[in-house]
């Protein structure tokens, strides 16, 4: 075989413009629909619904007018100086999603997915949630349009983060707790299913990731891409460049791939999600599936998840209840395979001290889930020289974590 | 292909005009040890046709009573080798009843596919029913199974249009499973004139055999159902007993249980 053989095809390849998902909700290998029949019609009809959406001005112009005058974007892009200066390396800029209303990233999405249910007539809402942010923007979105909304929250993540709870029942949302498994994200998720089969008629489940059956990691991407179109403009604009690196925690995966889609065909742009080392990979106690795990099957797509021998999920551990999930959204998966992405982890003491790092830099709080990124970036930052960028997505506040936070500390609030 | 034992079992009740009685139990619960004495006591009671649920950790579809006793399962160390077992064991002295395998894909797909179909069609299994794997996906896992002489048996449900059912029958084999309402495993949603209605239109998308599961919880919801179709799956009430029973009176309460029924049906 003569190099050009050889390179013509995969030149080829690497120029074709990222078109992924296929029809059938593949990303490479990952993704498609893995649910009991009774959910089929509903995902067909969300896909029909979403395509027809995507192609409709009136309803993009709404969900822009939404995201500009309720949820308060443009975010900004933030030039971390202190906290560059602490790494000693690169410059870092922060994507300030924890400034949207209700503090994360989320709202971006169920704004969207709130609309689409209005598209559909569905009168009822429900959602998983873990850290509670996404049920937070869920009750919130709820709230606005005055639908019925009901969150799953497993039990534990119920005890660690009672302010969000409360938060979503002033919305006038019904948190519903869930006891079965691990009594976390992945059985609020469960239980989320068995509720949608059952009042699938007049309810839309709002997924809060890029996880799922087709076409949620579809569509929860292209709501949340409005972070990555957002920072690329600012990054010119401010920057007068693209950055060299993106970085973004995964639980599901929805900030990092929001961040990093609208980015994939800049080639020099690298990217790096940062899953939940937990207690250390070695312990087993962490959540990061991409990481320490494998492919598999879980809540309705092929995707990497964390099981054992026989194929059982496996307990997760992370202090974030948000990245605390064995599975990822299945376009991870994809770049983890193909190499646009790569995924590093973050244990919780690391992401600890970086939460508490930025605190005393810049004056900003960072979710817990958000503080994974932050470590990483820091810690990236130190080995890159001053001249290469380093664009963090700072994708929700720390205001829930404080409970979990002073706990480590030993101090009772 | 000569007729898979699933096939020759539902054409043979159709021939004698009888209702087919599809029992479901959970491997390994209470105990693994529970597993064999249960199947052949589903028999003796009356069973046609044994679904053994394969334990998983997220059965997403299942309502309380069956995720429980997947959580014994599992509790006991249920694996999918020993599920395998316990068939082989149940095949030593009866060659005659059907049995399907049902669960989750993950925990095949753990073994792989191919060693799944080759080791379960050596235990002497009949059939698999996957609750996650919609038609779209199942064109290998049909081939393998068919290779070994087994049935894939997929669900229809309520939600299914026309289209689906007929894409559904084209991919099934053994029977068409129809899911009797919106909703999971064992609730209290059953509506007999609307299986009726749904029933009436699948069969004009397929010729296959049509048994009705989820909210047959006795002799009379039985019967009322299984007049509309080809025959029901009874499983929460089943895997209650086996929750409930003291374990030395499981056989005995169990085929008292699905006597009942069978009675119900022959009525």
């Amino acid at each position: 075989m003569t190099p050009t053989d050889e390179l013509e095809p995969m030149t080829q390849a690497n120029l074709a413009p990222y078109d992924a998902p296929n029809a059938a909700g593949y990303f490479g290998d990952y993704g498609g629909r893995f649910v009991a029949e009774t959910l089929m019609h509903a995902l067909d009809e969300l896909t029909a619904v979403f395509e027809e959406l995507q192609g409709d001005a009136a309803f993009r112009a709404e969900f822009e007018q939404d995201l500009s005058r309720y949820v308060g974007r443009p975010t900004p892009l933030y030039r971390a100086e202190r906290l560059a200066r602490h790494a000693g390396g690169a410059a870092i800029c922060l994507k300030r999603e924890d400034l949207n209303h209700t503090g994360a990233h989320k709202i971006n999405n169920t704004v969207g997915q709130a609309l689409l249910a209005r598209r559909m007539g569905k009168t009822r809402i429900i959602a998983e949630t873990g850290a509670g942010q996404h049920g937070v923007a869920t009750a919130t979105v709820a709230a606005r349009m005055g639908l019925e909304c009901h969150v799953y929250m497993g039990a534990e993540d119920i005890r660690r983060q009672s302010l969000n709870v409360y938060r979503m029942k002033l919305l006038g949302a019904e948190v519903i707790p869930v006891n079965s498994g691990s009594r976390t994200l992945k059985d609020a998720m469960n239980e989320a299913m068995r509720d949608w089969v059952t009042h699938v008629d007049h309810t839309h489940y709002i997924i809060g990731s890029v996880a799922g059956p087709h076409p949620y990691p579809l569509l929860v991407r292209e709501f949340q891409s409005v972070i990555g179109v957002e920072a690329r403009a600012q990054c010119l604009e401010q920057e007068g460049r693209l950055p060299d690196l993106l970085v973004a925690c995964v639980g599901g995966g929805s900030n990092a791939m929001g961040l990093f889609h609208p980015f994939v065909d800049d080639e020099g742009v690298d990217m790096v999600g940062v899953e939940a080392g937990g207690l250390g990979l070695a312990t087993g106690e962490h959540a990061a599936p991409l990481n320490a795990g494998n492919p598999g099957v879980l809540h309705g797509a092929r995707t990497y998840v964390m099981d054992d021998e026989d194929g059982q999920i496996v307990p997760t551990h992370s202090i974030s209840a948000g990245l605390d999930y064995p599975g990822v959204g299945p376009e991870h998966s994809h770049w983890k395979d193909i190499g646009r992405a790569r995924y590093g982890s973050v244990t919780d003491e690391e992401a600890l001290a970086a939460f508490r790092l930025l605190n005393r830099t810049e004056g900003i709080m960072p979710a817990l889930e958000s503080s994974h990124a932050i470590a990483y970036a820091v810690a990236e930052a130190a080995r890159r020289p001053a001249s290469d960028l380093i664009v963090v997505n700072l994708s929700g506040r720390g205001d829930k974590d404080i409970g979990t936070v002073a706990e480590v500390d030993g101090i009772e609030l | 292909m000569t007729a898979t034992r699933l096939v020759r079992c539902l054409a043979a009740l159709k021939g004698a005009e009888r209702k087919a009685l599809n029992t479901f139990i959970t491997a390994g619960d209470p105990t693994k040890a529970a597993t064999v004495p249960a199947m052949h006591a589903l028999v003796r009671g009356g069973a046609d046709i044994i679904e053994l649920g394969v334990p998983f950790s997220d059965p997403e579809a299942d309502g309380p009573a069956i995720q429980l006793s997947s959580e014994r399962a599992l509790a006991e160390g249920t694996t999918l080798r020993e599920v395998l077992d316990m068939v082989a064991a149940f095949r030593t002295s009866d060659t005659a009843t059907p049995v399907l395998l049902m669960g989750y894909l993950n925990v095949l797909l753990k073994m792989g596919l191919a060693e799944f179909a080759s080791a379960a069609g050596r235990a002497g299994a009949d059939g698999v029913i996957v609750v996650n794997l919609p038609p779209e996906e199942a064109a290998d896992v049909k081939e393998l199974l068919a290779a070994q002489g087994m049935d894939l048996v997929l669900l229809a449900a309520p939600t299914t249009t026309p289209e689906r059912a007929r894409m559904i029958a084209s991919v099934a084999s053994g029977f068409l499973y129809y899911v009797s309402f919106r909703g999971t495993t064992g609730a209290n949603l059953l509506d007999p004139k609307a299986v009726g209605q749904s029933v009436t239109r699948l069969r004009e998308a397929t010729e296959l055999p049509i048994l009705v599961g989820f909210g047959i919880r006795d002799g009379d919801s039985a019967r009322r159902v299984a007049a509309l179709a080809d025959g029901v799956v009874v499983g929460t009430a089943l895997v209650t007993t086996m929750g409930e029973a003291p374990p030395d009176e499981i056989p005995a309460r169990l085929e008292a249980q699905v006597r009942s029924l069978r009675q119900a049906l022959d009525a």
